[in-house]
């Protein structure tokens, strides 16, 4: 049994060696790390129009995952991010906020109208069927699970990020929920540059 | 000879009223409530519960008006990802308070009847295991940037 054990303490080094190769090629290749965030879509609007993302290139945006059963991340987001973009003033007039919804099965494009409506003109929703969104959310990277919470009713775990994508389509950086306004803003005025 | 017994019987009375009893004391503060978008179909009641008795106590159920179903919930922030789930009951703990607050606890408003707006009232119940049912008024306070956390909060 001394094999065994000799085994198992190579996979582990062999494993160990593989996060941190896999940590230091992210960290030390940037273009490469950012280049691993995104991804083309399309997706339906909430006003039924199809939006592709190529379509969306020429103009910085942010993007946002969540879904309108959310009863404080997703429109306390939103509110951040309407207040922001009104900090921001004329540079960011035709800045967009898409909001894509993990929850498909309830968010109609009538609903993310509706849900969205409180927010602004600048936040775009998005849907689509649930391999459309199961696409987009592998290319961003975003994690997301339904969970049943009893009687039939269930939520949606997700990550709370806002995608921050430049002029050229490509991913540029993330806001984390409650982000400080300095370093919010600081981080949306790069993307203008 | 009564006198003395009746002094007596009198005293020891008055010796086991004063034995301190364990008892919950509960009291409600600041409750509120967030404007929903139009045609949300759920929203976000919280409350600062107070416990200035010596005994525990444990919020099992609450009730509102406005909402076909009424759950407490614990929102948890782990690793960037938003979890929330229901509990079937928050301790508050003796002589201590707890607080239900954006980003924590909160009770969850379900199958609302109407979006709620700023300046409305939610009228509804919080039932305690010993307290027993308290009323309780969720002023509704408008969408506002940071949504009411304010800087603490995020706690793990």
């Amino acid at each position: 049994m001394r094999y065994g054990r000799v085994i198992i303490i190579w996979a582990a080094a062999l494993f160990a060696a593989a996060v941190v190769a896999g940590v230091l090629y992210l960290t030390m290749s940037p273009e490469r790390a950012r280049a691993a965030i995104g991804g083309p879509f399309r997706l339906t609007s909430q006003t039924g129009e199809i939006i592709d993302s190529e379509s969306l290139k020429g103009r910085p945006y942010a993007i946002f995952f969540g879904f309108t059963y959310c009863p404080e991340i997703c429109p306390t987001t939103m509110m951040d991010m309407a207040h922001l973009i009104d900090k921001l003033g004329a540079e960011a007039k035709d800045f967009k906020v898409y909001f894509v919804s993990v929850d498909p099965e309830r968010d109609t494009p009538e609903a993310l109208g509706r849900y969205l409506s409180a927010f602004g003109p600048h936040m775009v929703g998005l849907t689509g069927s649930a391999d459309e969104i199961a696409q987009v959310a592998r290319e961003f990277r975003v994690y997301y699970k339904k969970v049943p919470i009893g009687d039939g009713n269930y939520t949606i775990d997700h990550s709370a990020f806002v995608y921050l994508m430049g002029a050229d389509g490509r991913f540029v950086n993330v806001l984390q929920y409650q982000e400080p306004d300095d370093k919010a803003l600081a981080k949306l005025k790069k993307l203008f540059e | 000879m009564k006198a003395l017994i009746k002094t007596a019987v009198g005293a020891a009375i008055f010796a086991l009223a004063a034995v301190p009893t364990l008892a919950a004391d509960i009291t409600l503060e600041h409750a509120w409530s967030r404007a929903t978008s139009p045609g949300a179909k759920v929203g976000a009641g919280y409350v600062m519960i107070k416990n200035a008795g010596t005994a525990a106590d444990r919020l099992v159920s609450a009730t509102a008006e406005v909402a076909g179903k009424v759950e407490i919930h614990e929102m948890k922030m782990v690793d960037g990802v938003m979890k929330m789930r229901p509990i079937n009951g928050l301790d508050i703990p003796a002589g201590k308070n707890v607080e239900l607050k954006p980003g924590g606890f909160h009770i969850m408003f379900e199958q609302l009847k109407q979006p709620l707006k700023a300046g409305d009232t939610v009228k509804g119940s919080l039932t305690f295991e010993k307290a027993g049912t308290l009323p309780i008024e969720y002023k509704v306070e408008a969408m506002k940037k940071g949504g009411g956390m304010s800087g603490d909060h995020m706690h793990h």
